[in-house]
C-alpha cells in the first residue's frame, strides 16, 4: 500500500513538474578512477556491452552509471578503458559486420530506498560495430524513462553513424570513450490552445471596435449609393407613364 | 483589418475544396448493401396471404423485415452493440411484433407493416428466462415476461403492466419457461436442478397463485433444453441418461410418466441428447398433440401423443431438418432430407397423419463453397385449390440465407457473413487475354528480328479481332430495348479498366468466409467457407503475389491463428477466383508469434512470408532453395520485432543465415503504469512523392521519412480522470531506438490512430474538458537531409524535431484511416468513420502543427491555415451523402490507377465503397465536358487560318501585280 501511495505521489509529481532533459557531462574516461561523489539520493548501476565473433552476447562491464533520482532525475558515467584485446576484438567485430550491444539493468528512479530501484531485466540496444569503430567511440546514449520514472529504454547511437569502411590506424583512437549521455523523461504533448484563440479572437473584437469606419452599418456606409439608386429608379418610373398617355392622345 | 477578411475569403477559396456529389453521381462511383447479421429468430408475417416479410431478429442485435420476394430490406432497426441491446425474444402476432431487449431490460413492441414503434416500456431489473404471448378465449392480449424472480403480465395494446408476482422461493427455484394454453391460466416451470419440478399456476385475471405442485425429477436440469408442451398441457420431456420419454399433466398430475424409447421400439444413438420440438400454432390455442423427436443428428421422429399413449407417425431417416408450419386450419411439417453430395429434398408431411403430401418436393442445392444447413424457417399457405404451398428459407452455418420456391428455384440468398468482415484487401484485376497475350511479348526472351516482327503482327491481329467482335457487340446491343441489355459481370469476363478503378475486393469475415465482391458494382462474384475456423479467431491477409506477374496466377494468403493457443493455418488461394491454390502451405505446428511479407520474391514473383513461432525460429513460405539463398544473404538486414502487451516488452529480432533469430533490442515499458494498447507501423505500400516542404522564405523543411517507424499507444492503468493518460512512443523497429516520447494528461482512450508519412494522428477522450480530441505529430529533418539517397535506421544519428497540435473534434469517432495514392502526389485526407454512420473526408492540412497562431507574411506564403482550437464538421466533408453506414468498424484505402482517386471501402455492419478524390480530379476530364465545343472552335480556327491563309496569298499575289 505504501508502495502505491509513493507511487501515486510520483505521477502528481511529474504532473507538477515537466521533467526536462538532463545532459550529463562528457566521461572521457581518463578520470575513471576518480571517486565519485555519492549523494544520498543516488545509486549506480553497471553499463555493460558485448561484442562478439559469433554474435552471441557475452555482456561485459563498461562503466557504470550514476543516476541520481528524485523529481529531476539525472545521470552521470564514469567508464573504463578498452583494454588492447577488446580493442583488437572490436575491430575484428567490425570487419564482419558484427554488432556491438549495450545493456544497463531496468530500475525505477523514484524509489525513495535502496531495495526498490532495482527491478527484473534488462534493457538492450545496439550499433553496427563497425561503426563504433569509424567514429573512434563517440556514441551517444540516451536513457528514457517513463512518467513514473522507470527506465523503459536506452538507446545508443554513433556520430558519425555511418560505416564507410575506413580504417581506423590509430589504436589510442579506439581506448576511450567518448560519450554524450541523457536522460530523457516524456514530454507532455500540449492541448488544444484555446486560451491563446480567445485571447486573439478578443484582441481583434476590440480592434473592431476602436475603429469607427468598421462599425458602421451597411446603410449607413452605403446611404448615398441607396439614395441615389431609388432616385434613379423613381425618376425612370415616373418619366414612364406620360410617355404612353402621350402616345395614347395622339 | 480588410486585409484580414480578405485573406480569410481568400483561405476560404482555396481550402473549401467541396467533395460532395452532385445529384446525378449519385450511385454512379459507389454502392451501400445493408446487412442484419447471424439470424437469431425469424417469422413469416402470416396475417395476409400476400404479405412478403420475414421478420427476423439476430445476433448483431439488429431487428428487421425483409421483402420475401426480392430479400430486400424494408425496413431495420439497429440497437446498441453489445449485451445492452440483445434481443433475448422475439415474439409475434398479427400486426405486433414484441422484442425483448438486453437481458429484460426492455420490452418493445413493432407495428410489422411499417416499422414503427408502437411502444416500449422499461422491465424492473433481474435477468431474463422466458416471454411468452397469453391468449384467453380465443384471444391473444397480453404477453407474460418471465424473469429470474418475478413474473409481470402486459397488455399488447399498449404496454401497461396488468400485473406483476413474484414467484416463491425464487432463491432455490430456478424458474425457466412460462407457458399459456390460452385458459385463463399461466404456468410457470422451474425446477432445482437434479431434484424436482415446481409448477406455479397463476390466474390471468389478478395474478393469483392458483396452484403450486412440485415433480420429483432428478435427473433434470434445464427444461427448455429437454422439455415442451403438448396437447392438452401435457409437459413431454426426453431423459438422455435413461433413454426415455417422461410425461406429466401440468393440469392434474403430481407424477411423471416414464415411457421408456424401447417400449416404442426406437433406438437412440448413445452420445446423442434427444430433444423435442413441438409447435403452438396460436398462443390462444394448445399446442399441437404432434412432435418431432431428434433421435440422432440426422433422424427425426413426428410423434403423437394420443391419450396418454405416444404413437410414432413417421421416421425420417435420414433428417438433416425438421420444421412444422401453419396455414388456415392446416399445420404441415416440413421435413429435410439429404438427396445426394451436392443437393437435399425438402417435403411436405400433414402433421395429424404423417402422410407425405403430393407435389411438395422441393430441391435445395448445397454450395459446395457454403456451410451445411441449420435451420429451416417455412412459410406455409393455402393454394386457391385448398392444399397447401409453401415456401423455404435455409440458413446455413455460413450464416447465409437462401429462400427457395418449389420446385426449387432460388428466389434470393443474402451473405449475412457480410455484416461482420474483419479484414479485406483490393487486388487488381487481370488483363485481358488480348492483352496479356501483348504482355506476353515482353516477357519472352527475344529470338531474332523476323519472329519477333511475327509475333507482334500476330499479336496485333488477335486485337483487331476483339476489336471487331466489341464493335459487332455494340452494334448488336444497339438494336435491343435498353432493358434487356444487362452487362452481367461474372468471372469470366473480368478485366481490368483503363484507369484501374475497378478492382476485386477480398473480404474476410468472421465466420471464416471469404468472399470476392467487385468493387464496381457490389456483386459478388465468388465465396468460400472455410469451415474448423476456431470462435476467436485472429485473421490476416496478405496479397503474396499481384495480378502482374503473367502467367502466374495471383496469389493471396490468409493467416489463421486461434488467439488462445495461437496455433495458426494458412490458406493460400487465387484472389479472383477464390479458388484453393495449388500450392500447399507448409503445416505449422507450433503457435505462431509474427509473420511478415519481405519484399524478396522468389522465382515465381511470390513475396516471401516469414513466420516466427514460439521457440524464434522463423520458417519461410515460399520456401524453396531460391528464397532460401536470397534470406541467407540479406539475413543480416531482416529485422522485426514482438510486442508482448501483457509484459509490456517491445523486442527486436535480426535474422541470422540458418534462419534462426538473436534478439538485438529490449524496451520494457512497466505494466503498472501503463498497457500498451496499439503498435501501428506505415503501410508498406505507401509512397511519398516530396520530401520536404516549401517554406514561406523558399528554404525547404525536411520530413522525418522513417519506414521502419512504430506509433506505439499505451493508456494509464490508472483510470482516475486526474491521474489518467495516453502516452505516445514512436519507436524505430530496427535499432528500438526511442525517437520520441510524449504523454497526453487528463486523457483516456479509445484511442484511434493513423501512422503515415512523417505523421501521426491520434484521437482520444480528454477527461479533463469532457470532449474528443485530436492531435497531430509531425517529424522533421531539418534544414537540411543527413542521407538524401537512401534511409538506414542503422545511420540517422539525429533525433528528428517534433512538432505537435491538438485541436478539439465535436463528434467521437468509430474508426480512422488515411487515404493512399498511387504516387503520393495528392494531398492526404483522414476518412473518420463516425458512430452516426457518416464518413467524413478530413483534410490534413487541418491537422497540421505548423498552422501559426499569429498569421505572419511567411505563413501566408505557406498556405498554412490560421490556427483555431475546433475542427469544424462541415457536411459537403461527408462522402455518403445519405448513405449511412451502420456501425463502421474498418476503413479501407486502396489507390487505383489515377492519382487523383483513390477508392475507400468502409465495412461494419453496412458495406459503402466509393471513391475520393483528396485534391479534387485534377487528371480527369469532368463528365459534362463540352466535347462539341472545343472541337467545333478547333475545327472552326484550322478553316480560319485555312481560309485567311488562302486570302493572304491572293492579296500578296495582287500586291505583287500591282
Amino acid at each position: 500500500m505504501a508502495r502505491l501511495l509513493a507511487f501515486k505521489a510520483v505521477i502528481i509529481f511529474n504532473v507538477l513538474f515537466s521533467v526536462c532533459t538532463d545532459l550529463a557531462y562528457c566521461n572521457n574516461g581518463r578520470r575513471g578512477g576518480d571517486p565519485l561523489e555519492t549523494e544520498v539520493s543516488g545509486f549506480s548501476v553497471p553499463l555493460e556491452h558485448s561484442f562478439e565473433l559469433d554474435d552471441v552476447a557475452k555482456f561485459q562491464s563498461r562503466g557504470s552509471l550514476l543516476l541520481k533520482t528524485g523529481r529531476e532525475p539525472s545521470v552521470s558515467l564514469a567508464q573504463n578503458q578498452l583494454s588492447e584485446e577488446d580493442r583488437a576484438k572490436l575491430k575484428e567485430v567490425a570487419a564482419v559486420d558484427g554488432l556491438y550491444r549495450i545493456r544497463v539493468p531496468r530500475v525505477f528512479l523514484q524509489a525513495d530506498r535502496q531495495t526498490e530501484w532495482q527491478m527484473e531485466g534488462y534493457l538492450t540496444a545496439f550499433v553496427r560495430a563497425c561503426a563504433m569503430v569509424e567514429s573512434h567511440l563517440s556514441d551517444v546514449i540516451t536513457l528514457h524513462t517513463d512518467v513514473s520514472g522507470y527506465l523503459i529504454g536506452v538507446s545508443i547511437v554513433t556520430l558519425p553513424g555511418a560505416c564507410r569502411g575506413t580504417e581506423v590506424e590509430d589504436e589510442v583512437d579506439l581506448e576511450v570513450f567518448n560519450t554524450t549521455l541523457s536522460i530523457m523523461a516524456p514530454v507532455n504533448a500540449p492541448g488544444p490552445e484555446t486560451a491563446l484563440f480567445l485571447e486573439r479572437m478578443e484582441q481583434e473584437s476590440e480592434k473592431k471596435g476602436k475603429n469607427p469606419q468598421e462599425q458602421k452599418s451597411f446603410f449607413a456606409k452605403y446611404w448615398y449609393l441607396i439614395l441615389g439608386g431609388a432616385i434613379f429608379l423613381m425618376l425612370t418610373n415616373s418619366a414612364q407613364p406620360p410617355a404612353g398617355g402621350g402616345r395614347e392622345q395622339s | 483589418m480588410a486585409k484580414l477578411i480578405l485573406l480569410l475569403l481568400e483561405l476560404c477559396i482555396i481550402f473549401c475544396v467541396v467533395h460532395a456529389v452532385f445529384e446525378d453521381q449519385v450511385g454512379k462511383f459507389d454502392w451501400r448493401q445493408q446487412y442484419v447479421g447471424k439470424v437469431r429468430f425469424s417469422h413469416f408475417d402470416t396475417q395476409m396471404q400476400s404479405s412478403k416479410k420475414v421478420l427476423v431478429a439476430t445476433e448483431s442485435n439488429v431487428f428487421a423485415a425483409l421483402n420475401s420476394r426480392t430479400g430486400e430490406l424494408f425496413w431495420r432497426h439497429v440497437d446498441k452493440a453489445g449485451p445492452e441491446g440483445n434481443i433475448d425474444a422475439l415474439l409475434h402476432h398479427a400486426q405486433d411484433a414484441i422484442l425483448v431487449v438486453g437481458n429484460g431490460r426492455v420490452l418493445r413492441s413493432w407495428d410489422v407493416n411499417i416499422g414503427g414503434l408502437n411502444w416500449e416500456v422499461l422491465l424492473d431489473s433481474g435477468s431474463f428466462r422466458s416471454a411468452s404471448l397469453v391468449g384467453q378465449q380465443g384471444t391473444v392480449k397480453h404477453v407474460a415476461v418471465l424473469k429470474k424472480a418475478f413474473i409481470s403480465v402486459h397488455y399488447l395494446s399498449n404496454g401497461h403492466q396488468k400485473w406483476v408476482e413474484n414467484l416463491p422461493d425464487s432463491e432455490t427455484v430456478d424458474y425457466q419457461t412460462v407457458y399459456s394454453g390460452g385458459n385463463g391460466q399461466v404456468f410457470v416451470l422451474g425446477v432445482v436442478p437434479h431434484s424436482h419440478i415446481t409448477i406455479v399456476v397463476y390466474s390471468m385475471e389478478d395474478g393469483e397463485i392458483i396452484k403450486q405442485v412440485s415433480v420429483e425429477a432428478p435427473w433434470l436440469s434445464n427444461i427448455p433444453a429437454s422439455c415442451v408442451v403438448v396437447g392438452q398441457g401435457i409437459l413431454m420431456c426426453a431423459d438422455s441418461t435413461t433413454m426415455s420419454l417422461n410425461t406429466l399433466d401440468l393440469h392434474q398430475q403430481t407424477q411423471m410418466t416414464q415411457i421408456p424409447l424401447q417400449s416404442l421400439g426406437l433406438e437412440a444413438d448413445p452420445d446423442f441428447h434427444p430433444s423435442l420440438m413441438s409447435h403452438q400454432p396460436n398462443a390462444a390455442q394448445k399446442p399441437l398433440s404432434e412432435f418431432f423427436l431428434q433421435l440422432g443428428p440426422e433422424r427425426y421422429l413426428l410423434l403423437q401423443l394420443n391419450n396418454g399413449q405416444i404413437v410414432t407417425l413417421r421416421d425420417f431417416n435420414p433428417a438433416l431438418l425438421a420444421s412444422f408450419a401453419t396455414t388456415g386450419e392446416k399445420t404441415v411439417a416440413a421435413v429435410m432430407s439429404p438427396k445426394n453430395k451436392t443437393a437435399c429434398s425438402i417435403n411436405l408431411f400433414s402433421a395429424d397423419t404423417g402422410r407425405r403430401l403430393l407435389d411438395t418436393t422441393l430441391i435445395f442445392t448445397v454450395d459446395p463453397n457454403g456451410g451445411k444447413p441449420e435451420k429451416l424457417h417455412v412459410q406455409a399457405f393455402l393454394k386457391k385449390d385448398d392444399s397447401v404451398g409453401y415456401r423455404v428459407m435455409v440458413q446455413t452455418e455460413d450464416q447465409t440465407l437462401t429462400f427457395i420456391q418449389q420446385p426449387g428455384r432460388v428466389m434470393w440468398t443474402r451473405e449475412e457473413a457480410l455484416s461482420d468482415v474483419v479484414t479485406m484487401e483490393m487486388v487488381d484485376l487481370p488483363l485481358t487475354g488480348t492483352q496479356a497475350e501483348l504482355e506476353g511479348e515482353f516477357g519472352k526472351k527475344a529470338d531474332g528480328l523476323f519472329s519477333m516482327v511475327l509475333k507482334r503482327l500476330s499479336s496485333q491481329l488477335i486485337m483487331l479481332q476483339a476489336w471487331i467482335a466489341h464493335l459487332w457487340k455494340l452494334f448488336y446491343d444497339a438494336r435491343k430495348p435498353r432493358s434487356q441489355v444487362k452487362n452481367d459481370i461474372s468471372i469470366d469476363n473480368l478485366s481490368r479498366d483503363e484507369f484501374n478503378l475497378q478492382k476485386m475486393m477480398v473480404m474476410v469475415t468472421s465466420s471464416g468466409k471469404l468472399f470476392g465482391i467487385d468493387s464496381k458494382t457490389g456483386a459478388i462474384l465468388w465465396k468460400h467457407y472455410l469451415d474448423n475456423i476456431p470462435s476467436n479467431a485472429a485473421f490476416k491477409l496478405m496479397v503474396q503475389r499481384t495480378t502482374a506477374h503473367f502467367p502466374h496466377p495471383p496469389q493471396c494468403t490468409l493467416l489463421i491463428k486461434d488467439k488462445d493457443t495461437g496455433r495458426a493455418t494458412l490458406h493460400v488461394f487465387n484472389p479472383i477466383f477464390g479458388r484453393r491454390s495449388q500450392v500447399t502451405p507448409p503445416a505449422l505446428p507450433q503457435p505462431i508469434l509474427q509473420s511478415l511479407m519481405l519484399p524478396l520474391m522468389d522465382q515465381d514473383y511470390a513475396k516471401v512470408l516469414l513466420l516466427v513461432d514460439d521457440q524464434y525460429k522463423v520458417s519461410a513460405f515460399p520456401s524453396t532453395k531460391n528464397v532460401l539463398q536470397q534470406l541467407q544473404e540479406t539475413a543480416s538486414s531482416i529485422f522485426f520485432f514482438l510486442v508482448d502487451s501483457s509484459q509490456g516488452r517491445l523486442s527486436g529480432y535480426r535474422l541470422r543465415t540458418d534462419l534462426s533469430t538473436e534478439q538485438v533490442w529490449e524496451v520494457v515499458i512497466p505494466t503498472e503504469v501503463q498497457k500498451i494498447v496499439f503498435v501501428k507501423g506505415k503501410r508498406p505500400n505507401e509512397h511519398v512523392h516530396s520530401q520536404g516542404r516549401v517554406m514561406g522564405d523558399r528554404s525547404v523543411l525536411y520530413k522525418y521519412l522513417n519506414p521502419n517507424l512504430l506509433a506505439v499507444v499505451t493508456e494509464s492503468t490508472d483510470m482516475h480522470q486526474e491521474r489518467s493518460f495516453i502516452g505516445i512512443l514512436l519507436i524505430d523497429g530496427v535499432t528500438g531506438r526511442i525517437i520520441h516520447e510524449a504523454v497526453q494528461r487528463k486523457a483516456r482512450g479509445p484511442v484511434h490512430v493513423v501512422h503515415s508519412e512523417n505523421w501521426v494522428v491520434y484521437e482520444y477522450w480528454s477527461t479533463k474538458s469532457r470532449r474528443k480530441e485530436f492531435s497531430v505529430i509531425e517529424l522533421y529533418e531539418g534544414m537540411e537531409l543527413y542521407n538524401s539517397t537512401v534511409f538506414s535506421s542503422l545511420d540517422r544519428p539525429h533525433a528528428p524535431q517534433v512538432l505537435q497540435q491538438s485541436y478539439i473534434f465535436p463528434s467521437s469517432i468509430s474508426t480512422m484511416e488515411a487515404t493512399l495514392t498511387e504516387k503520393g502526389i495528392t494531398s492526404r485526407h483522414i476518412l473518420i468513420g463516425l458512430p452516426s454512420g457518416g464518413i467524413l473526408s478530413l483534410p490534413k492540412m487541418f491537422l497540421d502543427p505548423r498552422r501559426p497562431e499569429i498569421i505572419t507574411e511567411q505563413s501566408r506564403e505557406e498556405n498554412l491555415i490560421p490556427y483555431a482550437p475546433e475542427l469544424i464538421i462541415r457536411t459537403e466533408w461527408f462522402i455518403n451523402y445519405n448513405q449511412s453506414v451502420s456501425r463502421v468498424r474498418g476503413i479501407y484505402t486502396a489507390p487505383s490507377g489515377l492519382e487523383s482517386t483513390c477508392l475507400v471501402v468502409a465495412y461494419g455492419l453496412d458495406i459503402y465503397q466509393t471513391r475520393v478524390y483528396p485534391s479534387k480530379q485534377f487528371d480527369v476530364l469532368k463528365d459534362d465536358y463540352d466535347y462539341m465545343l472545343i472541337s467545333s472552335v478547333l475545327f472552326a480556327l484550322f478553316f480560319a487560318t485555312m481560309i485567311s491563309k488562302r486570302l493572304a496569298e491572293v492579296k500578296l499575289l495582287n500586291r505583287a501585280w500591282r
